[in-house]
């Protein structure tokens, strides 16, 4: 009865308070993700996936935006558009016709609508093929809505390779020669392959402000030859968007959202064990200190005194800056520096207070040992005090992480949210407009920290008005 | 006089508090307790009466082991109980028993009325079941039923009166040959104040236990003890029998005591007491020979203010220590 | 939770110069009472009706503006309970006496600490005390002091409530000897609240004993101390242990009634020894003699 009796009473009196409420809903949700995220993506996947190694994230646009923000927008952002002759996929057909003895005639069709309002970010064609000797080749035709076709290229290909049309010079001059004959004007800034394959040819072309896609069916058609009996090809043409899921994608064409979810479990963890354990070791110091008094207490003190004199964060920036250190000895150094805290001071204070309480004189007068005093009947009674300010220390360890990642002194391979920020600084996310970037994990941070703050003070308000009574 | 009807004899006992005036000062001493010295019988009772800053709960608490003595000789059951082992002193725990002022104060707030009594049954190694049925035992002897519904209660859930009682409770439940009680009764209210002496004497009664009562209201002590000694700066001055105490104070001091207490009476508001002038001394510095002499009317210049008064025998069951009294007889 | 009534129709009327004990153990409505008299209420304070009269005049039809300004220390002053820690730690005491004096009329700082000295030597505190700090006097002393305090605008009439509960008992004895001194020599009106019935004994002209919100017996000191007439009454006087009798001192079964619901009829008949069937409804206030009175079916013809 006592146990749940009290609980009972404690959620009561907790959920009399919205913003505990609030916040305990923003923690759960928090510890939600983590579970999600940890059962979901293993840690050694997820490391793997952010190191970013070759290829991994090639089907995403660089720098692309969550692609709900197209739901605030006039302007609707293009999505990635994938076929590939490989997949079974609608708006793919590939016919193989025989042709002689051992050749064989290819034809690729991929065919799209395109709805969008704005250019595609990247246009690229991967292809793959297998042959002996005799690399098969492919002439890569474009036909916009208005029935215009253009031949692109003429492609020799390798076993694997990619024919990166967003970087094709020969098509911007074709095109710009194509327009100047059929407007009799030239565009007046420069264009680029993908404005080229979509744009409307009208008068709007001319300006950069009024140049918009032309909407409607696309098809590419890739004509070829292959010359062995057992030659294939296989393409992919790739019109990438500028929005991708749910967090948008970084320079690496990393899709956000796996950092975003690890880096809640990793802060969750890193916060509340670096909070725990420092609340934990400062209230043993203190106990110990109060407790035996004379010259334990003056020797404790005086290590807390020097301690609490050491600037913490130069400290810990020297440390990280000399050591490369992984996120969990980082934790382990924090916690080292942290012990001999102001924390031991406060738990000092209430331990000599309490320890002249009758009861403690009482436990002394029927034989109680002064360690089970000590965890027995004085913890139990400055619990009250610690708890509020452990929940509200935990947000510190968790920006604390951030800062140092941002700085660069992070764990390099830990997807955390500070990293994010880190890579998105280094990139010149801010200069280039790619605020989304930033904000998202930013904005986890801040929620995570307002999750334990409104908390931890509606625990403060319950906890302390009984403290009112020693 | 059999040896063995003696529980506790205290010999010249004195609990002295050093201080360190300023940081670079002397050391002064702080004399709670003097040189006492008294025996205490099994199964009686004693008052231990003074006012505040007599040393009366430094006594109790020297007496209970919270205080090392710092001279003189605690004799419990044969043995020497000051400045011994630990062994010793953990077998002296579970014959002493400790009756606080503040019922509330005495108990941790966070432990069930269960959970309370079972602590010194625990560090003591009572095996579990035995501790159900002391629990069980102890409650119905304070009066504290039906048990079940005081069991799962926490202390603020009880009033002071039910306080006090597990209090007691606790203080009897291993069994212990004394119980110290240091004001036991002076934060209940009036009515409940008997009722929890009276639960205390029924207690000593039963079980022989005995029991020092600490207090500064002398108008409680008739019913409870045997004995009443009156305490003055860390000295006892008078130990007698309760009534013959009670009908015939010999220090000043005691006389005093009794005559600023008084009985419901309407005639009293017309009466002014007759009062020792001043204030009880300092302890650091208390004054030379008897310690009341600067309060007391009848000082004999020249004795009083030089020399301390011995203990005199001035008739059976009444010592007092106080040189008016020592060329009679 | 509910309605606490703390005090439920309290009737009473007292003479210049006379002293007026009201006894009741803890919870019984007391120091409700006291601060009604004094308009210190606390605000969740949801009944306050009744009158007053000092003088002929009832206080309860003056605003609280009013009441501050020309009633409250000036015509009724209080010590209040556990005022040991009333003092403001950081201010001398002579400066704290004197401050009513110096909200309260236009007079200077020198002629407020005079007659804070004067004052002093009335209750008992040497006069160089005035310049020392709270913490350097002793219990006895504090207690001296706060009622000097309750003394400095020269009331008619001062409550003390539970003056020497954590005193000593000689220095209970000598604020006693003083209250009875200043009694005589200035005619004030106290009105002593306490739950020691011996104590009340060295002041009272008049008891009125409390129990559950109700004065249940209002009488002379004579008759009162020698023949209580309330059950409660009685009890409350055979559970005073005494010096100097033999006497074995009873306790009173049972606890105090509640004052969120209290019962029907007689609230003490639940421990009362003599309970008839009639207890059951409220007792009538029985006349005495003086305007005294008693609330109880045994009393009634």
């Amino acid at each position: 009865m006592s146990f749940s009796y009290r609980a009972k009473r404690f959620l009561k009196d907790l959920f009399h308070y919205k913003s505990a409420v609030v916040g305990i809903a923003i923690l759960l949700l928090l510890i939600g993700i983590s579970i999600y995220t940890v059962t979901a993506i293993p840690y050694d996947r997820a490391t793997y996936l952010w190191q970013a190694g070759k290829g991994i994230w090639l089907d995403n646009p660089r720098n692309a935006l969550p692609s709900w923000v197209n739901m605030f927008l006039p302007k609707k952002l293009p999505e990635t558009i994938i076929l590939d002759t490989a997949k079974d996929q609608r708006g793919v057909t590939k016919i193989v016709v025989p042709f002689g003895k051992t050749m064989s005639k290819v034809i690729m069709e991929f065919t799209f609508n395109y709805k969008y309002d704005d250019f595609p970010s990247e246009i690229n064609l991967f292809y793959s093929s297998n042959f002996t000797s005799a690399p098969p080749q492919l002439t890569v035709y474009w036909v916009k809505p208005n029935g215009e076709k253009f031949k692109l290229k003429e492609l020799t290909l390798s076993e694997k390779g990619g024919y990166y049309i967003s970087n094709d010079e020969e098509l911007v001059k074709m095109f710009t020669n194509y327009i100047r004959e059929k407007l009799g004007k030239e565009p007046d800034y420069e264009v680029t392959p993908e404005i080229a394959l979509f744009a409307k040819e009208d008068e709007s072309i001319l300006k950069r402000e009024t140049v918009s896609p032309m909407k409607g069916e696309y098809h590419m058609i890739i004509e070829g030859m292959l010359f062995e009996e057992n030659s294939d090809v296989n393409t992919k043409l790739i019109v990438y968007g500028k929005v991708h899921g749910m967090a948008g994608t970084d320079h690496l064409r990393r899709d956000l959202t796996i950092a975003l979810l690890w880096g809640t479990p990793i802060a969750l963890s890193f916060g509340i064990t670096a909070a725990l354990s420092i609340a934990v070791i400062q209230m043993i110091v203190a106990a110990t200190s109060a407790w035996f008094g004379g010259r334990v207490d003056f020797v404790l003190q005086r290590i807390t005194e020097i301690n609490m004199t050491i600037p913490f964060l130069p400290t810990i920036i020297m440390i990280a800056v000399f050591y490369k250190l992984n996120i969990w000895t980082l934790l382990l150094v924090i916690v080292a520096l942290s012990i001999f805290g102001s924390g031991v001071k406060t738990y000092r204070a209430v331990f000599l207070q309490v320890k002249e309480f009758p009861y403690i004189d009482a436990a002394k007068s029927y034989g109680a040992g002064s360690l089970r005093i000590i965890f027995l009947y004085v913890i139990p009674k400055i619990l009250p005090t610690i708890i509020p300010s452990l929940v509200l220390s935990v947000p510190d360890f968790v920006f604390l992480e951030a800062a140092l990642a941002i700085l660069g002194l992070g764990d390099p391979v830990a997807p955390t949210w500070g990293k994010i920020i880190d890579d998105a600084f280094s990139a010149g996310a801010l200069y280039k407009g790619y605020f989304y970037w930033v904000l998202e994990p930013s904005f986890l941070l801040i929620l995570t920290a307002l999750g334990f703050a409104l908390l931890g003070l509606s625990l403060d308000k319950i906890f302390n008005p009984r403290l009112k009574e020693v | 006089m059999a040896e063995d009807r003696v529980l506790l004899s205290l010999r010249n006992v004195r609990k002295w508090y050093s201080i360190r005036k300023g940081v670079f000062g002397k050391m002064v001493y702080v004399k709670a307790v003097d040189g006492v010295s008294f025996d205490l019988e099994r199964g009686e009772a004693i008052s231990l009466v003074g006012e505040s800053g007599c040393g009366k709960t430094t006594l109790g608490r020297t007496i209970l082991g919270l205080e090392e003595p710092t001279s003189g000789k605690i004799i419990f059951d044969g043995r020497e109980i000051a400045n011994s082992d630990k062994k010793l002193m953990k077998w002296y725990r579970r014959q002493t028993g400790f009756v606080q002022q503040d019922p509330f104060g005495a108990l941790p707030p966070f432990m069930t009325v269960k959970r309370i009594l079972e602590e010194p049954m625990i560090i003591n190694k009572v095996d579990k079941k035995e501790r159900q049925e002391r629990i069980y035992r102890a409650l119905t002897e304070v009066r504290l039923t039906p048990v079940e519904n005081f069991l799962n209660k926490y202390p603020h859930m009880l009033s002071g009166g039910q306080q006090q009682r597990v209090v007691i409770a606790r203080a009897i439940i291993l069994n212990p040959k004394l119980i110290v009680a240091d004001e036991p009764v002076s934060m209940l209210d009036a009515s409940v104040r008997i009722e929890i002496l009276t639960l205390l004497k029924e207690l000593q009664r039963r079980h022989g236990i005995s029991i020092i009562y600490i207090t500064h209201d002398l108008s409680t002590t008739r019913y409870f003890s045997e004995w009443i000694f009156v305490m003055y700066a860390g000295k006892i001055v008078e130990k007698a029998r309760v009534e013959k105490l009670l009908k015939n104070p010999l220090h000043p001091y005691s006389r005093a005591l009794l005559a600023a207490i008084p009985d419901p009476d309407a005639r009293n508001r017309f009466v002014f007491r007759e009062l020792p002038p001043g204030e009880p001394p300092s302890l650091i510095d208390p004054p030379r020979g008897c310690r009341f002499h600067p309060r007391c009317i009848y000082r004999l210049k020249g004795l009083c203010d030089e020399k301390e008064p011995p203990e005199i025998a001035y008739e059976k069951d009444h010592f007092v220590s106080c040189w008016l009294y020592a060329q009679e007889r | 939770m509910g309605t606490l009534q703390a005090v439920d129709g309290v009737s009473f009327s007292i003479k210049k110069g006379e002293a007026l004990a009201l006894i009741g153990e803890s919870g019984c409505g007391k120091s409700s009472l006291a601060k009604c008299l004094i308009r210190l209420l606390p605000r969740n304070v949801e009944l306050f009706k009744g009158h007053i009269y000092l003088d002929g005049v009832d206080l309860m039809k003056l605003s609280d503006e009013e009441f501050r300004k020309t009633i409250r220390w000036q015509k009724i002053s209080i010590v209040p309970q556990a005022a040991l820690n009333s003092l403001n730690p950081v201010i001398k005491v002579g400066e704290q006496v004197a401050e009513p004096l110096l909200i309260h009329k236009s007079i200077d700082k020198k002629e407020a600490l005079e007659r804070v000295r004067e004052l002093f030597s009335l209750v008992g505190i040497p006069e160089a005390f005035v310049d020392r700090y709270p913490f350097e006097l002793s219990g006895g002393m504090r207690q001296r002091v706060m009622i000097a305090m309750a003394l400095i605008m020269n009331p008619e009439i001062v409550i003390l409530d539970e003056p020497t509960s954590a005193l000593d008992v000689l220095i209970q004895a000598n604020i006693m000897n003083m209250l009875k001194r200043i009694k005589k020599e200035s005619n004030l009106t106290f009105i002593l609240i306490t739950h020691d019935v011996s104590i009340s004994s060295e002041l009272a002209d008049k008891v009125a004993v409390m129990y559950g919100g109700q004065i249940v017996e209002l009488n002379d000191a004579e008759n009162f101390y020698s023949s209580p007439l309330h059950p409660y009454s009685q009890k409350l006087m055979a559970s005073v242990p005494s010096l100097r009798e033999d006497k074995q001192p009873e306790y009173i079964p049972g606890s105090p009634v509640s004052l969120i619901n209290p019962p029907k009829g007689c609230r003490f008949a639940d421990r009362c020894p003599f309970r008839m069937e009639k207890c059951s409804e409220e007792p009538p206030l029985i006349p005495l003699k003086d305007g005294n009175y008693v609330r109880c079916w045994l009393h009634a013809k």
